[in-house]
């Protein structure tokens, strides 16, 4: 195994884990590691609520007329599981924990720029995900996690206030923890670490901020008027009155495209790192991959009316749209086919969050290349609002994005924790996991082209084959993320203590020690050479 | 760890007071850009409704009264004057100036947003003009909108703007008159007049943004269609 | 803030009277020309003005003017980014009924030949 270290290494004395103990050192911290913990915490709670609603719905699919629950259960369920995963679980994912944890410790900081601001951004996310989970527990919502009107302002009798103030609350949240990032990337780098000396984590980081800073603002200001819409009625979204709800889909797909940048971008930001890393090479063409980040960011403000063609919206603007879209896929096959590279020539050993990375590349690019399909006009009037779309995005950000998480959390875990995580079980829950994600939305491609729409508790009976399938696969998935979360829980304690660079890794994250101290370095680093100047330093880790 | 000029009021993980305010202040600015935002959702749904039913947003606006409109504004651009006033007396080191220019511009915030609710808001509520509310306008509003020939849901559309644009603005009026207060008992107790007023700076950046938005909702509202 | 010096950058006060007599002015007109009958020239007048003041403010009285580059990049972004929601959502709007396509529920349409 690649990660055996020649000397046995000890645990640093005093490190940000062990300074001080109690509740109140970790409620009312101001230490960016810390305040990674609190949100990791938070999000795999998360995580489990809007997978019990996966669980639940992918269960009553087993059969065509719904083996499980109501089908206004059923609305319930996708609406919960929509909304959890992308604002509580996914877009927090990547930026606040693995963010949080690194981004200071990578440019060499001793915190970010505003440490409260950041602890703020927690007890909003907290305050946020509270009121939602109020919406969730006194009845539910069933709007999708989309809200359109006037379905959500006039129609429906579940709790849309609620769950649209918790949205509005985690909003700020993620505003401030965005603002918090540009302006701890901008202004507290280390003497030496310029711009293009920068990991390319970095970037990506840089450009989802660039994005929540963008585009939270907008999705706020919506839910305000949704809840009130809905509570006076006076047809700010109702055609009877004269309002036009097509432009509810404009706000909200204004934030909701780059939105889904969000989820994606920091993943690909990790992907970057573990390629560099685990190929000891520097990442070929550094400044495309870094450029196409921000690319992603500009342009992913421009392709939201690809999510209306059928809506209504003018075919002309569809049109601009349409070959917008086809654009922002662009940069992201930079990226694809510049991690590649980085691997062709590089020493390339297959730890398990190598194993990660590489499962995202494939999958984000079938994800990527469906993408193209739905932005086909004339393709998506079959294919929207099918299986296919829900196979589209979860090929992005559960193949794409979750795998850069769990990739990411896989690297630095020896770092925010001080042990390793038992690599075998990791490598074996890696392949469950990207076995398992195929089975269970590969066939959801088959049943979007066949015509199986989305949202919908019932089925004909002739898509019942691919539907046990997508079950079966999603069995396995569940298995193979609940092993992570076993073995990191065992390591915590048992783990083998890691030292401070277990990957042979470039980067300053690596070379202060593991777990590091409060403030990072025990000296401000300065940065002399580029980031992943790996060299001819390859004897170092190859076993 | 290398200390800053005043150690004492240098966060730790800034270098210097420097490092510090640069900081501070280009977050700030972000906040700024992200208000934009908030604010621009609201200023797109209003040219889409503006520009579907012109007649129905000029007549709304003549049931508003423009006197009230320029007299915010005048309010508005005074108080500017005085936060502007008050950041340069922190800057320079002079307390008294300071306060003063503080309590003044805290003043004109206050007058504001007591004149908008008490009296604008409160007569609009009299007049039955407040959608989802009270809304059936009567007398001389019913006959304006006849005039402009515009059907009443459609003014009711202006209204709702009218009041959610100007009321998000209200609330950001009156979180800027909490910081003053703040800014005036910390002021009071000694602080931002040693190198340290990059707080009262911030504050400020904020309160001219407020300023900024009456300046566009002002015409957007009050002025639509010509008044002659 | 191109100023490192710890007082920061000090406007003279005469810089912040003209801004304060500037705007008292530009309000007064915007006030006075919709009184005036421009027809549609009375939006863009008002907004022309608006856009002033709101200049002078940004330069003047929150010091934009005595920034570097990266500040005044973050307000032209927002201001940029806000001209994508509002230019694309309108042209959506007013370009709906450019193509005379026939939507499904409208039967009379359908019936009729096409153009
Ligand atoms: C290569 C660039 C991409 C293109 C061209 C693209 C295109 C599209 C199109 C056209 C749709 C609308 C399909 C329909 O509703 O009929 C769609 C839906 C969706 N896409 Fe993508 N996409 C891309 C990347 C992404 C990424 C990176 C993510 C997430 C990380 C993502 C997540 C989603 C989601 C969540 C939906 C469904 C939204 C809903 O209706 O609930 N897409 N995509
Ligand atoms: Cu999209």
């Amino acid at each position: 195994m690649s990660t055996a270290t020649v000397e046995v290494p000890a645990l640093p004395e005093v490190h940000y884990l062990n300074v001080n103990y109690g509740w109140r050192s970790w409620l009312f911290t101001t230490d960016h590691k810390r305040i990674a913990w609190l949100y990791l915490v938070s999000i795999t709670f998360f995580f489990v609520v809007g997978g019990v609603a996966a669980t639940l719905m992918r269960l009553n699919l087993i059969e065509p007329q719904g083996s499980l629950v109501e089908p206004a259960t059923y609305n319930k369920l996708f609406t919960v599981h929509g909304l959890i995963m992308i604002f509580f679980f996914l877009a927090p994912a990547v930026p606040t924990v693995l963010g949080n944890f690194a981004i200071p410790i990578v440019i060499g900081a001793r915190d970010v720029a505003f440490p409260k601001l950041n602890l703020l951004s927690w007890y909003l996310f907290i305050a946020g995900g509270g009121v939602f989970l109020y919406a969730v527990i006194s009845g539910g919502v069933d709007t999708g996690w989309t809200f359109y009107t006037p379905l959500s302002t006039t129609y429906v009798n579940t709790n849309v206030l609620s769950a649209a103030m918790g949205i509005f609350i985690s909003g700020f949240s993620s505003i401030l923890t965005g603002l918090n990032f540009a302006v701890t990337i901008h202004k507290m780098r280390a003497p030496g670490m310029t711009w293009f000396r920068l990991p390319l984590f970095i970037w990506s980081m840089y450009a989802a901020s660039l994005i929540f800073i963008l585009a939270m603002p907008v999705i706020a200001i919506t839910m305000v008027l949704i809840m009130l819409e809905r509570i006076f009625h006076v047809g700010i979204f109702d055609p009877a009155l004269g309002g036009d709800p097509i432009l509810f889909q404009h706000l909200f797909w204004f934030f909701g495209h780059p939105e889904v940048y969000i989820l994606i971008l920091p993943s690909m930001g990790v992907i970057s790192e573990l390629v560099a890393a685990f190929s000891r090479r520097r990442v070929f063409g550094y400044s495309f991959v870094a450029f196409s980040s921000v690319a992603i960011a500009v342009i992913s403000f421009l392709v939201w009316g690809h999510h209306m063609f059928v809506s209504g919206q003018s075919i002309y603007a569809g049109l601009v749209f349409s070959a917008l879209s086809f654009a922002v896929a662009i940069p992201s096959a930079v990226k694809v086919f510049n991690w590649t590279a980085t691997m062709y020539q590089g020493s390339v050993s297959y730890d398990a969050p190598m194993l990660y990375a590489l499962g995202f590349i494939g999958l984000f690019t079938i994800g990527g290349l469906t993408g193209l399909f739905l932005a086909s006009m004339a393709a998506d009037i079959h294919l929207h609002d099918t299986y296919f779309v829900i196979a589209h995005f979860h090929y992005i950000m559960v193949g794409g994005a979750v795998m850069g998480y769990l990739g990411g959390l896989h690297y630095w875990w020896p770092k925010m924790t001080g042990r390793l995580y038992p690599e075998t079980w990791a490598r074996l829950s890696a392949l469950i996991i990207f076995v398992g994600f195929n089975l269970t939305f590969g066939p959801q491609f088959i049943l979007g082209y066949l015509g199986m729409p989305r949202r919908y508790a019932v089925y004909p009976p002739e898509f019942q084959a691919l539907n046990v399938l997508s079950s079966a696969g999603a069995s396995i998935l569940a298995v193979g993320y609940v092993i992570p979360l076993i073995y990191m829980i065992w390591s915590l304690r048992y783990g083998p203590i890691a030292g401070p660079n277990p990957w042979g890794a470039k980067g300053l994250e690596w070379e202060t020690s593991s777990p590091p101290p409060t403030h990072n370095f025990h000296e401000t680093p300065i940065v002399t050479e580029e980031a992943y100047a790996y060299g001819a330093r390859q004897e170092a880790h190859v076993a | 760890m290398p200390e800053g000029p005043a150690p004492a009021l240098v966060a730790e993980q800034f270098d210097d007071i420097i490092q510090q305010r640069d900081a501070a202040s280009f977050g700030m600015w972000i906040f700024l850009a992200t208000e934009i935002l908030f604010f621009g959702g609201l200023f797109a749904s209003y040219a889409l409704y503006r520009s579907l039913y012109p007649a129905a947003f000029a007549a709304g606006s003549h049931l508003l009264k423009v006197a009230y409109g320029a007299s915010y504004t005048v309010m508005l651009i005074c108080s500017s004057l005085t936060m502007a006033m008050a950041v340069r007396s922190a800057q320079l080191g002079r307390r008294k100036p300071l306060i003063g220019f503080l309590v003044l511009t805290l003043l004109l915030g206050a007058a504001f947003v007591i004149i908008k609710l008490r009296w604008e808001w409160y007569g609009d509520y009299l007049e039955h003009l407040v959608p989802g509310v009270s809304f059936a306008p009567q007398g001389e509003a019913l006959e304006v909108i006849r005039r402009f020939g515009a059907p009443l849901s459609h003014v009711a559309l202006f209204m709702i703007f009218y009041f959610v644009m100007t009321g998000i603005h209200a609330l950001h009026m009156v979180v800027g008159v909490g910081l003053l207060t703040f800014l005036i008992i910390m002021a009071y107790r000694g602080r931002f007049v040693s190198g340290d007023f990059n707080t009262v700076e911030m504050v400020g950046l904020y309160w001219h943004f407020v300023d900024i938005v009456w300046i566009f909702l002002f015409p957007l509202l009050y002025l639509i269609g010509g008044r002659y | 803030m191109p100023d490192h010096s710890l007082t920061g950058h000090v406007v003279p006060s005469r810089v912040y009277i003209l801004t304060f007599v500037a705007l008292i002015v530009l309000t007064v007109l915007t006030t006075g020309v919709a009184y005036i009958d421009l027809g549609y020239f009375n939006t863009v007048v008002a907004l022309v003005i608006a856009v002033s003041k709101a200049t002078c403010v940004v330069l003047f009285f929150m010091g934009l003017k005595y920034h570097k580059g990266l500040t005044r990049i973050v307000i032209i972004a927002a201001l940029l980014w806000l001209s994508f929601l509002i230019v694309l959502t309108l042209a959506d709007m007013h370009s709906r009924d450019w193509a005379p396509l026939p939507q499904p529920w409208q039967k009379a349409a359908l019936s009729e030949p096409h153009r």
